[in-house]
């Protein structure tokens, strides 16, 4: 993580007689970070796509990547190409891709809710978009339809949470989103159940449960297409307004005597948010935690100004969900579901922040 | 005349908390508000700021009524300056004091270089440039409540709200914090309407005081004048002394004294 270093180094600045030394100082620390944040993505996306069972080496990848992109014409083996191509390149580009929008939503709404326990399915679009996944796979054999079906509830469960939370309202707009979330949230996980009771047992609920765990080992270059567009408007979105989540954080009323536009910002956030979370589930299954901790982490790193923290956070969420897919494929004999991993890795992470951070939230 | 109340009513839902309120704030002016605990004075923040809408009436600043105005433009007359708080991150002091430069910046854009100035020259205006990069969260009581001075001074109002900006600041930092006030005004010719629960504070720094009573604004006009012990006796219900500084060496200094018994 390095922030120890980080804390040394700021120390040092602060001590530092002269502002401008202070100032010289961070700046070599700021661009080290910088750099950092660019190769990384770019070490783990190679590292990721040479990693798999089938062994593919350094040199045929550069030549495949050459090969691609027109620089050379050496030939590469048919079956290193299809393995590069299209099973392994669309699962790690699912993968970072997921990985960074859960974590954009999940920076976000915490500085929305000015709380930083919140994860991205805080007003219901996990939920829903779950009980549209379960319903795809009861009804019919289409992956595309399944998808489509939780990706609609997954936006109507948001809206729903909304709209009634818009119609309870007493005062603090927030307080009331995130109520009727958690409502919203259960009736749709005790939908899910209901659907579990009555599907299938030898075909059907099988495949509910394995969806419901997350996973990207089916991904292929459709889907990857599906999640593409959603993940772009919400991300761009978020990227855009991000500096206003700043005086947001402080809360409606100083927000607003400040001239920021809440409401406007709430709903280009909310549905950026739900744009991100619900396409990720109806790709992936509900994958959990990523949302969570990711943002800590970024802010541990770069601090809480929303400026740099959802950029970085952005790429160490892709990162991290690479990493953990990684795993994933290549732990044990049998594939793991990936919700599975990121809760088990996730949880005592987050312990560990929060014993290293918790002065910054009292 | 900047800031205008004219016959506002405030309150919540259909219950008025206030009603009948008057009053004028001029550039250059510290109006102090004093009354009891709960009898409306931040209602009556809070309603001038939009945070709750007027019951009747109408708030005006240079004779044009805010009601039908965006929140930005509002923003960039008017600021309001907190009780010290926390925030949920650590912020850097220097983020937070960039808050007050919302109304200045478009939707998607972020603070530029000139926003940064302004921040930075609010903070070296209160004294505490030093702080800028230390987080926010880490602060004393008294650090926070000048940052957040600071913020407000970046955001370029000519109208200044303050809600019990001494209140939970020790006997020094209190001392220091209303002579700042007092300069503020009229250097940089703001009109500041601000509340305190201690009478000495209006003593101290206001140009004008209100007093305020079951749900109605009963005085207003120059310390000297409104804060007299029976009006004092009047409003909290306590005994009260005020004692005056000799007249050769300190001829207005007054300071006054309650008793509960």
């Amino acid at each position: 993580m390095g922030d120890g270093m980080t804390e040394r180094v700021e120390a040092d600045a602060a001590k530092a007689p002269a502002r401008g030394l202070g100032a010289r100082v961070r700046t070599t620390a700021v661009r080290l970070r910088l750099t950092g944040l660019i190769l990384l993505p770019i070490l783990v996306f190679l590292l990721s796509l040479m990693l798999g069972r089938y062994h593919v080496s350094l040199g045929e990848m550069f030549t495949l990547l050459g090969a691609k992109l027109g620089l050379t014409h050496a030939a590469v083996p048919e079956n290193v190409s299809t393995v590069i191509l299209t099973v392994r390149l669309p699962r790690i580009l699912a993968a970072l891709l997921i990985g960074a929008g859960l974590s954009l939503s999940g920076a976000a709404y915490q500085g929305m809710f000015r709380n930083p326990l919140v994860s991205p399915d805080i007003l219901g679009a996990s939920a829903g978009a779950g009980f549209g996944a379960a319903l795809g796979i009861m009804l019919s054999k289409s992956v595309i339809i399944t998808q489509f079906l939780a990706l609609g509830f997954g936006l109507s469960a948001v809206v729903v949470t909304y709209m009634l939370a818009g119609r309870l309202r007493r005062g603090d707009p927030t307080l009331f989103l995130v109520l009727t979330g958690i409502l919203v949230g259960t009736v749709f996980t005790s939908l899910i159940s209901i659907l579990k009771v009555l599907a299938d047992p030898y075909d059907k609920l099988p495949a509910i449960t394995f969806w419901l765990m997350g996973s990207l080992a089916a991904i292929n270059t459709t889907d990857l297409l599906i999640l593409l567009g959603p993940m772009v408007v919400g991300g761009a979105a978020l990227l855009l307004v991000r500096w206003h989540l700043n005086p947001l954080s402080f809360g409606e009323e100083e927000a607003r005597a400040m001239g920021a536009e809440t409401g406007k910002l709430r709903v280009i956030i909310i549905g950026a948010c739900t744009l991100l979370t619900a396409s990720a589930v109806s790709v992936a299954g509900i994958v959990g935690w990523v949302g969570l901790i990711i943002p800590h982490l970024a802010r541990g790193i770069v601090g809480p100004d929303y400026g740099k923290l959802l950029p970085v956070s952005a790429v160490l969420g892709g990162v991290y969900l690479l990493l953990v897919d990684d795993l994933a494929r290549l732990a044990g004999p049998l594939e793991m579901p990936l919700g599975i991993l990121t809760a088990l890795i996730g949880a005592p992470f987050f312990i560990l922040l929060m014993a290293r951070t918790r002065r910054a939230w009292a | 005349m900047i800031l205008e109340l004219r016959d506002l009513q405030c309150g919540y839902g259909r219950r008025a908390v206030l009603s009948n309120v008057d009053l004028t704030v001029a550039a250059g002016e510290n109006l102090c508000l004093l009354g009891p605990n709960g009898v409306g004075k931040t209602t009556l923040f809070r309603t001038i700021l939009g945070a709750i809408p007027p019951m009747g009436g109408d708030v005006r600043i240079d004779g044009k009524s805010i009601s039908g105005q965006s929140r930005r433009q509002r923003a960039r007359q008017m600021a309001y300056v907190p009780q010290a708080h926390t925030a949920p991150f650590p912020f850097h002091v220097m983020d937070v004091v960039l808050t007050g430069r919302t109304a200045h910046i478009s939707l998607t854009s972020a603070p530029s270089h000139h926003d940064e100035e302004v921040a930075l020259g609010a903070l070296e205006r209160m004294g505490v440039a030093d702080l800028a990069d230390r987080p926010y969260t880490e602060l004393s009581g008294g650090e926070r409540q000048l940052v957040l001075i600071a913020r407000a001074l970046a955001q370029e109002p000519r109208v200044l709200i303050m809600d019990e900006p001494s209140s939970h600041l020790d006997f020094g930092n209190q001392a220091r914090l209303l002579s700042l006030i007092k300069s503020l005004v009229h250097e940089r010719d703001l009109a500041v309407l601000m509340s305190s629960h201690f009478p000495n504070h209006a003593f101290a720094c206001a140009s004008r005081v209100g007093l305020v009573k079951g749900g109605r604004l009963v005085a207003v006009g120059a310390p000297v004048d409104v804060l007299t012990e029976a009006s004092l006796e009047d409003i909290y219900g306590v005994k009260v002394r005020i004692l005056e500084g000799d007249p050769e060496t300190d001829p207005f200094l007054k300071v006054c004294v309650a008793r509960a018994t």
